[in-house]
């Protein structure tokens, strides 16, 4: 559905990708995920035809970004970052208007929003400009949905917002994806990772690997333990037998270069798709 | 010693009780996690801490001044970083620690040899020379807590500081925060990663305008019989009644 290929793109003198190649099945909901300046935002620009490559090729649905743009901006479905529809203008207005854009109307596809819209429609009538980021957030993926895309591609719709929402922002993508609408989401939160069908671990402008959460998880090349975190960080850090150590939250999760810390009361545990972040960023 | 003091601290917009009566201490060199889900008043509390707002109801004092009434002797007595880290984008990373030290009246003759001993300390001497704009949002966030904590104020307001950067990233950081309050600095942040949130002494949980749990993490997950802190915000954050807005 998503065919990318040898895809680079700089500025200036940042190299924000690195030739990425990859790929996204019909109906799969891929999760980008990496922090700032990783290039996420670039290759989903690249990939809705608001920005060209320096080099490579990329189609989506089987049409090419560059050449078939006007076409391709017909089957997609796009929320950037940055909060873009129009303040000035209500709820109901904002809805109204994307619907008139893509030629269709609120009530062709009102049931593919209707989970979603519902939950602002008592403030239809307030400007977009006054809404909490919550409902911001709600909004501008209806006005993505309204004209039915086969492909959504939502650039971190849940950054800054909280533990709480983010949950069920992801149960609403959930429900999508049964709709069968495929869905591309690019995420700085690693938690959000094992939500997806699919992952891209994404740092520096590249492609860290890319694979199902739980193979990722499966494919981690040590042995991880846990313990908690009551003792002092640098008795932790300057123990000869350690190989890795990192906070998470009140334990510490340990690699060992060979044989493992004896005195430690140690549990052996899966590794987070945070720790499988950090083990292939060195 | 108490750093921050809130007694019933109320700000109301309208018939809108943004925070409804909250009350706790925060202790010197303490770091404090300021938790709550969008909407549960966690701003609208610290720009009162701040000086920033006038609170409707209540007092409070910070670092020894009354919010209300010596807010501008709160300000000069705190370092505030935000979300959005608010360096000058177009200004040389020594040109910011300057322009901020100026900010915050650091005596003149001072200012250079702390200048590089900061710089030295955050391992940017080398890009003293280099735009802002320029460099890697990792090192805007350690340049920008260096630069709030820069005239050595007793306490530092952390507004969700580690948002959008990278795991390894992310837990420096929590090194420098740490290091930070060993010093005696009081520390009250605001995050959205839970895991943060054992990092902190004390934890208070907003919801819709109230200070819902305030303990340490192990006595919350305790309380809450929880595993994590994630749980505990889950079980606290899902009874809000509040409707957006």
């Amino acid at each position: 559905m998503i065919s990318i290929k040898n895809i680079s793109k700089h500025y200036k003198t940042v190299e924000a990708l690195k030739n990425i190649s990859l790929e996204v099945n019909e109906g799969e909901l891929f999760g980008i995920i990496g922090p700032d300046g990783a290039g996420k935002t670039t290759l989903f620009r690249i990939l809705t035809s608001l920005l060209l490559a320096d080099s490579g090729q990329a189609a989506v649905d089987g049409l090419d970004v560059v050449r078939d743009y006007k076409e391709l901006r017909r089957r997609i479905g796009y929320m950037p970052g940055r909060f873009s529809l129009y303040q000035d203008l209500t709820v109901e207005e904002n809805l109204h208007f994307f619907a008139a854009v893509f030629n269709t109307t609120i009530e062709e596809n009102y049931y593919l929003i209707e989970d979603i819209y519902k939950q602002i429609e008592p403030f239809k009538t307030r400007r977009a400009g006054k809404l909490s980021g919550g409902m911001k957030q709600k909004l501008a993926l209806s006005c993505a949905l309204i004209h039915k895309p086969r492909v959504l591609f939502l650039d971190e719709p849940t950054t800054g917002v909280d533990p709480v929402s983010r949950k069920e922002f992801w149960e609403m993508l959930r429900k999508l994806k049964t709709q069968g609408i495929t869905i591309a989401v690019s995420t700085p939160y690693m938690d959000e990772a094992t939500l997806c069908d699919r992952i891209a671990l994404m740092q520096h402008g590249e492609l860290l690997t890319i694979d199902t959460p739980a193979n990722i998880i499966a494919a981690y090349p040590k042995k991880l333990y846990r313990m908690e975190a009551t003792m002092k960080k640098e008795e932790v850090k300057t123990n000869p037998k350690v190989e890795t150590c990192f906070l998470f939250g009140e334990y510490w999760h340990l690699t060992f270069k060979n044989d493992i810390e004896p005195t430690w009361k140690l549990k052996e545990i899966q590794p987070t798709i945070e720790d499988c972040f950090v083990e292939k960023m060195k | 010693m108490k750093d921050i003091t809130a007694k019933n601290l109320t700000k109301r917009f309208g018939d809108f009780t943004a925070v409804d009566s909250i009350s706790f201490e925060v202790e010197r060199g303490e770091i404090f996690g300021f938790l709550g889900a969008n909407g549960a008043g966690k701003t609208t509390a610290m720009r009162m801490l701040c000086g920033l707002s006038q609170p409707t109801a209540g007092e409070g004092y910070v670092a020894g001044f009354n919010i209300d009434t010596e807010a501008e002797k709160v300000k000069a007595h705190i370092g505030y970083m935000s979300q959005k880290f608010s360096l000058y984008e177009d200004l040389r990373v020594w040109e910011n620690v300057r322009l901020f030290a100026g900010i915050y009246g650091v005596r003149k003759d001072l200012i250079k040899p702390k200048t590089e001993e900061t710089l030295a300390k955050i391992d940017l001497t080398a890009e003293r020379n280099t735009l802002v704009k320029e460099i890697p949002l990792g090192w805007k966030q350690k340049l920008s807590f260096s630069i709030a904590t820069f005239h050595n104020p007793n306490i530092v307001f952390l507004d969700e500081p580690t948002g959008g950067v990278d795991p390894l990233t992310r837990r420096r950081f929590w090194d420098m925060i740490q290091e930070a309050a060993e010093g005696g600095m009081t520390v009250f942040v605001t995050t959205h990663y839970m895991d943060e949130a054992e990092y902190c002494n004390r934890v208070s949980i907003m919801v819709d305008g109230k200070i819902e749990a305030l303990d340490t993490p192990r006595n919350l997950r305790k309380q809450f019989a929880a595993e994590n802190m994630d749980a505990v915000f889950h079980q606290l954050a899902r009874k809000a009644t509040r409707i957006e807005n």
